[in-house]
């Protein structure tokens, strides 16, 4: 093997996101000698643009709130294809995960009585979701990078990790490489915890960063991994439609959850319109229930705006698609006319800076213009929901790449409690299994060559297509046929375009050297964009129905007989995707009751 | 609308390099960033540029447009003149890896000498309280996205090499205030703040806080207030009295 840097570790972890950041801590405190490995500059990872809040039923505002409740919500708003183990871990452990970063250093809202204030999001019962303004994330991340800074645990930024390496059917170790030099560099490791996110980068219209390309659901999917549900994709009803350069920049739910409506040209509310029958019992009916709410959540229902995001997001659709949209396609999120310009301030601080510099627009004066944009991916890594170990031996996952936890659609403030929860029980979990090792697994050195030298393969590679204009192509074609409306025909022609791509990916020809060379880079993560790609566009042709994230034209009712009851499996069979249905583990009876009780 | 527009990149690495002119297509409402990435995308596929959130964020996409620094993603191209050419330069104070991507890896050396945050003993029920008026003045500083801009302008260490090994230029003096006025913490950060962290060299010309892209008022509510705390303590009567009873022990 030629001769590269290398470095031994107990637990690789692959992100520096919540997830991942959690995952390192406790790796760290239990001993495990750790590293984290990420692609960007420490503290930048996406959960940087979370902004609502952390969902975590500590009673703060509302005492009736308990983990019960919460963990009915989830349940709900998932449509109840989620694990129902994972829901019911995240629902108990999250308050104390939240008050942990407090002590850490994390400093969140108060109340009045100078606990962590709670705010109201779409799909929670109670107001629950503790928060900083509107930048929770950035606290988030701030805490626990400051945390693990101060833990010494090695961190190796602007490092991307391009395979795994296996010793027969356990982990061994992964080849990565430094974006600064392009120089390979391995680590030998007893256990990996994939904590990548997510890949909103597969479509044109998104709230996701760069580095959102399915890395980790490519590395477990590449190494045996089943991954479940890739179906399931979540478009947030309320991202930037104008400018054009802007598009699909994420605006808060918060906005609603503070008090904004969603109106159509007319100035409708019509929410009002798509209230589904599974949330008629909990869901106000008139403007002036939905207005009394916000003050009184014990008599009054919920406004329709707060339905959960997939609900939101199809009635938006169906405005602007019957013609009652903006100039520029989108639909009005108006907070201007309910709440002052100085509370909207200060309850959302970044979202006022971001349409003002970016927009013109002023949103304590004018309602802001927005529509759906792809936001989380809900499908992912199965992994076993207490240890979050994978179906492969010594891999781990946690957070967006893992699958189960939110089902078929995600509730807002429910992916910051999942990363702490789950990236601590798989930080845990590695340790665990690193620890019980007997020897350490050993690196095929052969393997690594044959790795590096396909990798560099674009470099000497005159096929001359260009990375970012097959980036575009893929893009546009999930959008355009595997986006939130779907229907067969379209699903099989985006099935072969994808397939069409990936022809086309063999021939990218790289310019210039390895040294900082995002061209480069594009075309490696290429190879995740297109497997991920195709692995959703295929779940999505099999599942006939429509349930949260995945709406079928052709389907257009849930099937609770045929699909209520199954998780599409996908596994890498050589070259070819192979997806089964494999049933769901089978709730208790205890929490099985909790769903036929009448909302509280 | 779109226009055509020149845009002077500066192209290079450690061993040197030079601006390189684009002509490139600028379109209604874009920003710098999209610019550089249409420049990418058709032009220069090997451009270095770091970038992640595209939202004023992450962070991440310092630097020098027409030779003040900024986010490119913040940055709308219609700030600028019609007609007249931009430029685009990395941030000057840290060393240049390659274009417009530079080494800050001074700010990661520097967080990690900050003394970790040690709380007080929670209330009995496990919890801590806090009014929010008392959280507020920390909160601010928390706002920061670490995008070193305020690091790029302090001419203490902008253009002193020299200066960079006592002083932690005001992101790091600003993370101090922070924990010192954290109504949680413990430690006292100052003897820190004025040694090791070279406090006292900044003059309080306020650079750091006009570019600051979250607006944070970096030298009002950080660093002036942190000064005023280091020199009581120096020069409180009291304060010497113990710590020369400390020596004589």
């Amino acid at each position: 093997m030629a001769d590269i840097e290398s470095h031994d570790y107990d637990v690789v972890v692959v992100g520096a996101g919540g997830a991942g950041l959690r995952a390192a801590i406790e790796a760290h405190a239990s001993g495990a000698r750790t590293a984290i490995v990420c692609k960007s500059l420490l503290g930048k990872a996406h959960t940087v643009m979370a902004e609502g809040g952390i969902a975590a039923a500590m009673g703060n505002v509302w005492s009736e709130d308990n983990w019960k409740v919460h963990f009915r919500d989830t349940m709900r708003g998932g449509k109840m294809l989620n694990n129902w183990r994972m829901a019911q871990l995240h629902a108990q452990e999250a308050p104390d995960r939240v008050l942990e970063l407090e002590a850490w250093g994390a400093l969140f809202d108060r109340t009045k009585e100078g606990l962590i204030s709670q705010r109201d999001f779409g799909g929670h019962r109670y107001a629950r979701l503790a928060h900083v303004g509107d930048r929770t994330g950035l606290e988030m991340i701030r805490t626990l990078q400051q945390r693990a800074v101060s833990l010494g645990i090695d961190v190796y930024m602007e490092c991307k990790v391009h395979r795994l390496l296996m010793d027969g059917d356990r982990v061994a170790g992964a080849l990565a490489y430094w974006r600064e030099s392009g120089r390979f560099i391995l680590f030998r490791t007893r256990a990996v915890v994939l904590a990548t996110g997510g890949i909103g980068k597969a479509f044109q219209v998104t709230s996701n960063s760069w580095e959102y390309t399915g890395d980790g659901h490519s590395l477990a999917f590449w190494s045996g991994a089943d991954l479940i549900d890739m179906e399931f994709v979540q478009f947030h009803p309320t991202g930037m439609v104008w400018p054009p350069s802007v598009r699909g920049i994420l605006v808060t739910e918060s906005v609603r959850g503070d008090g904004g409506v969603l109106r159509n040209s007319e100035g409708r509310r019509f929410m009002f319109d798509y209230i589904p029958q599974v949330f008629a019992a909990e869901t106000a009916d008139s403007e002036a229930e939905a207005d009394r709410w916000y003050e009184d959540h014990i008599n009054n229902r919920r406004p329709p705006e707060l339905l959960p995001r997939d609900e939101v997001a199809r009635a938006i659709n169906s405005e602007v698609k019957a013609g009652r949209g903006t100039p520029h396609g989108g639909i009005y999120l108006d907070i201007a006319s309910r709440r002052s310009a100085d509370f909207i301030r200060r309850r959302l601080p970044s979202m006022y800076h971001q349409f003002k510099e970016l927009a013109d627009v002023d949103i304590t004066a004018t309602p802001m213009e927005i529509g759906p944009t792809c936001h989380y991916v809900m499908g992912g890594v199965k992994v076993d929901a207490d240890t979050a170990a994978s179906t492969v031996t010594g891999l781990f996952a946690a957070g967006e790449v893992a699958g189960g936890m939110h089902g078929s659609n995600r509730l807002g403030g429910n992916s910051l409690s999942d990363l702490l929860v789950f990236g601590r029980r798989a930080g845990l979990g590695a340790a665990e299994y690193a620890a019980g090792l007997g020897s350490a697994p050993a690196v095929d050195d052969l393997e690594v060559d044959r790795l590096m030298s396909e990798a560099l393969a674009a470099f000497s590679n005159d096929g001359g297509e260009n990375p970012y204009a097959l980036q575009q192509e893929l893009q546009e074609t999930m959008h355009n046929l595997v986006g939130i409306i779907r229907v067969r025909a379209e699903l099989e022609q985006a099935i072969e375009a994808v397939g069409k791509l990936k022809e086309r990916a063999r021939r990218v020809t790289v310019e210039g050297n390895r040294q900082y060379n995002p061209g480069w880079h594009l075309a490696l993560d290429l190879e995740s964009l297109l497997t991920v790609s195709e692995a959703v566009a295929r779940c999505a042709l099999l599942r006939e129905e429509s349930r949260g994230g995945h709406t079928r034209e052709d389907f257009p009712q849930p099937d609770a007989e045929r699909w209520g009851k199954v998780n599409n499996t996908v596994r890498r069979r050589g070259d070819e995707v192979q997806i089964e249905q494999v049933p769901l583990p089978q709730m208790p009876a205890e929490l099985a009751a909790l769903f036929e009780e009448p909302a509280k | 609308m779109s226009d055509q527009v020149t845009m002077k990149v500066w192209r290079g690495d450690a061993s040197g390099g030079d601006f390189a002119d684009y002509v490139v297509e600028a379109r209604e409402g874009e920003v710098v960033l999209d610019v550089i990435h249409r420049i990418q995308a058709t032009q220069a596929n090997d451009l270095g540029v770091r970038w992640n959130c595209k939202a004023g964020k992450c962070g991440s996409c310092s630097a020098e447009v027409n030779g003040h620094p900024r986010l490119m993603c913040m940055t709308r191209m219609s700030i600028f003149p019609a007609g007249q050419p931009i430029t685009v330069a990395p941030i000057r104070t840290f060393p240049v890896m390659k274009d417009l991507v530079t080494d800050v890896s001074f700010n990661f050396e520097m967080a990690k000498r900050v003394p970790a945050f040690s709380p007080g003993p929670p209330d009995a029920d496990g919890r801590y309280r806090m009014q929010q008026r008392d959280v507020e003045r920390s909160q601010e500083f928390r706002k920061c996205i670490e995008c070193f801009l305020c690091q790029d302008v302090c001419h203490v260490i902008r253009d002193h090499e020299e200066n960079k090994a006592h002083f932690a230029g005001p992101r790091f003096l600003m993370r101090l205030a922070e924990l010192d006025m954290h109504p949680l913490d413990t430690l006292d950060r100052r003897p820190l703040a004025r040694q090791d962290f070279g406090l006292l060299y900044c003059n309080i010309t306020k650079c750091c806080s006009e570019v600051c892209p979250e607006h944070i008022h970096i030298t009002d509510n950080a660093l002036i207030p942190m000064k005023e705390r280091v020199v009581d303590r120096q020069f409180d009567p009291i304060t010497r009295l113990g710590r020369a009873i400390r020596r004589k022990r």
